[in-house]
């Protein structure tokens, strides 16, 4: 779960760690009443949405498509250059690098403090997946494309793996105060936050800190310019204050329909929607429709042991996508039976009224039966024995290759 | 032989007593694999029933291995338990015996808490983990055998491939792509699809090369992490038996979450054709499609004259 800047600069700030004062505004009024509050000649006015490349990103009208400004991040060197940038960003679409072309809504925006910059870093904490540590990544080549640095000169980065039994180690830190060439003044101030922030990363459970850029001002001081802060989902029942921080209209609604129901759903751009159990086979069902000549509209897992309410929402879901032109329902029963699936199948287009094209491959336990429960149904549904029979079924019956 | 789990292996449940537990202890003790007994906290000196015949329920690990002298133990416990869990076992099984194998079943335990639990387990050096979130890890027998997890027994005969997979229901597919040309396994381990997990494929390939029983490895990965690669590397410079692949996620979208904890790909690392390219280049043929995995590994076979 990601949650926007403003919310990470306030964990920041819960802690005791160095950011700038900053406020979270909705409206044009608020971002310039908080540049009147903040007291500051220079501030940054900063689109909330979660997704990064912000400063490269551009904004255009939602109506229109008419670009409206370059930059998702500007400096204001006064009230009315405030008022000015925030109403080119509120209300409108923010395109970044990882936004794809649709881009987001702004609904949110920060307004913080400007500091004297002597210098900028890049800074993170993530979960190396194969050492099994939490892993501090810093660089001095901040502020900038923190991919492009690790593809051009990885040597640049400089990598920390922190045994959890043995905590964040003082030698550990000097190591990254040596490489980053930090003075001893710099040095005391990024040693004192670095502790501060990886006890938030594991107090928190997050699943990733990105601090890009973390500037040296010119008083030798270290501060968090940026906050981009994941957790890790699994973890949040045990952070019920992280929970309150999630920002439902910044995700897919259909997604979060999904996971209410218990049901792993990913929307995609093509038109034949997939209903499968299992997450290696759903991935791979998806894999097998682009084979032959289609294009997934989804990925959906309705989990191992799925019964037949969840196989009828799942149902819902993929309707509710109007894109989707047929359906392929890709079975392995294992401890849930195929017949039961089937009768499953066969409620929910009944129920669903269900008019595109629908093919069912069941295999497993109990197929035979399945099988038979379908073909003895007056209802238009194709079955196939393999998944590559199933794809090139619907593939077909959809109208081929596009 | 096969690996690290014989036919005859006895099984504690931990989580017994509990819905899931208790389910699949009845699928287990059905298809015949040596269940002991179980462990539930609070539970211990209650018995359960299963298909007609009662277990006993210890409230430690340390007591249910004392008493039962289990080989391995199987965990159906909740996510906010399940680290405690793995550790407490892991522990149990090395100071009683200094070896056993912990199969852990349950999805959506917190990374950091298996970062901690990976740790402990390391430490023991005969204790070894699979998962979590996995199906489990299954020995066919001549009759029955040994599942330990929430595989479909029946799907399986005992023979001569080892199955390695991050998937579930992959996985039974893998299964039934090597019935398809006449195979049965010797053993099949599903290794989870979380970012941090006991068991890798390395750890697999290795016992499979070891194995005299093992011909052949089938080895099923997903989007996510670089696990694949590395194997890759290990087989190219470690492997004499033929191993062939498939990696789920060719159309998966960057930066999303494709269900499994695990299955994202992340600043551009741990995408499906990447991860096929290493394995081509080390030399495990590798299926477009899963219905595939049957010709693919006949083919292998007959190229190392094993058909």
């Amino acid at each position: 779960m990601n949650i926007h800047e403003y919310q990470g600069k306030q964990l920041f700030k819960m802690q005791g760690l160095p950011v700038q004062n900053g406020i979270h505004c909705k409206t044009i009024q608020e971002a310039m009443n908080a540049y009147d509050y903040l007291g500051s000649e220079i501030v940054a006015v900063k689109s909330q949405i979660h997704a990064g490349g912000r400063g490269k990103g551009s904004l255009y009208n939602p109506e229109t498509n008419e670009l409206v400004m370059e930059g998702g991040v500007k400096i204001a060197f006064n009230k009315d250059e405030v008022e000015k940038y925030a109403s080119s960003i509120l209300g409108n679409k923010l395109v970044t690098k990882q936004t794809g072309e649709n881009g987001k809504i702004v609904n949110n925006l920060y307004i913080e403090a400007g500091c004297s910059i002597a210098h900028e870093y890049y800074l993170a904490i993530l979960v190396d997946r194969e050492m099994r540590m939490p892993l501090i990544m810093a660089s001095k080549e901040g502020g900038m494309d923190i991919e492009e640095v690790a593809e051009n000169t990885p040597e640049a980065i400089h990598k920390i793996h922190v045994d959890l039994s043995k905590g964040l180690l003082d030698s550990q830190i000097n190591t990254l105060c040596n490489s980053l060439e930090l003075n001893d003044v710099a040095a005391k101030s990024f040693a004192i936050m670095i502790k501060g922030l990886f006890t938030l990363f594991v107090e928190k459970d997050c699943s990733m800190v990105e601090i890009n850029p973390l500037v040296k001002t010119t008083n030798d001081e270290m501060i968090l310019l940026d906050a981009k802060v994941g957790f890790d989902e699994n973890a949040l029942f045990r952070h019920q204050d992280i929970l309150e921080l999630r920002d439902l209209s910044e995700e897919e609604a259909t997604e979060v329909k999904a996971k209410d129901t218990g049901l792993s759903y990913v929307k995609l751009e093509g038109n034949i929607g997939c209903l499968v159990n299992g997450a290696g086979l759903a991935m791979a069902t998806m894999d097998v429709i682009k084979l032959y000549g289609g294009e997934p509209a989804n990925f959906l897992d309705v989990g191992g042991g799925a019964n037949e309410e969840q196989v009828k929402t799942a149902f819902s879901i993929i309707l509710d996508d109007p894109a989707v032109k047929g359906i392929l329902v890709n079975i392995f029963g294992g401890i849930m039976r195929c017949d039961i699936i089937a009768r499953g199948v066969i409620g929910a287009t009944q129920a669903l009224d269900l008019d595109v094209p629908l093919v069912v491959r069941l295999v497993g336990t109990n197929f035979e039966e399945g099988r038979k429960i379908l073909s003895e149904s007056d209802l238009n549904i194709h079955t196939a024995e393999t998944l590559a029979e199933g794809a090139q079924k619907i593939v077909s019956l959809i109208g081929g290759e596009e | 032989m096969a690996i690290w789990i014989k036919e005859d292996a006895k099984v504690l449940v931990q989580g017994i007593t509990g819905k899931q537990g208790q389910f699949h202890a009845d699928k287990m003790v059905e298809y015949g694999t040596n269940i002991v007994g179980g462990c539930t906290p609070g539970k211990g000196g209650q018995t359960v029933n299963l298909q007609g015949k009662d277990f006993p329920v210890w409230n430690t690990m340390k007591e249910a291995i004392q008493t039962t002298d289990a080989d391995a133990t199987v965990i159906y416990v909740p996510p906010p338990f399940a680290g405690g869990a793995i550790i407490e076992a892991a522990d149990a099984f090395d100071s009683l015996k200094g070896n056993g194998v912990i199969v852990c079943i349950t999805e959506g335990i917190p990374t950091l808490d298996m970062i901690k639990a990976t740790a402990f387990v390391n430490e023991k050096k005969g204790v070894r983990l699979i998962g979590p979130n996995c199906p489990g890890i299954i020995t066919p027998g001549e009759n029955g055998g040994a599942k330990i997890g929430i595989m479909p027994g029946h799907i399986h005969a005992k023979g001569r491939i080892g199955i390695v997979s991050k998937s579930g229901t992959l996985t039974y597919e893998a299964v039934a792509q090597t019935m398809s040309i006449g195979e049965g396994q010797t053993t099949c381990v599903g290794i989870g699809g979380d970012p941090v997990n006991g068991t890798g494929f390395i750890d697999c390939l290795s016992a499979f090369e070891n194995d005299k029983e093992t011909a052949a490895v089938v080895m099923i990965g997903e989007i996510g992490g670089t696990a694949e690669e590395e194997a890759a590397k290990w087989v190219s410079e470690h492997m004499t038996k033929p191993v062939v692949g498939f990696v789920a996620g060719m159309t998966a979208p960057p930066g999303k979450r494709m269900g499994h904890a695990g299955a994202i790909i992340s600043g551009g690392k741990g995408t499906a054709k990447e991860k096929v390219s290493a394995m081509e280049s080390a030399g495990i043929s590798c299926a477009n499609d899963p219905s595939e995995i049957g010709k693919v590994l006949l083919k292998a076979l007959e190229d190392a004259g094993l058909r």
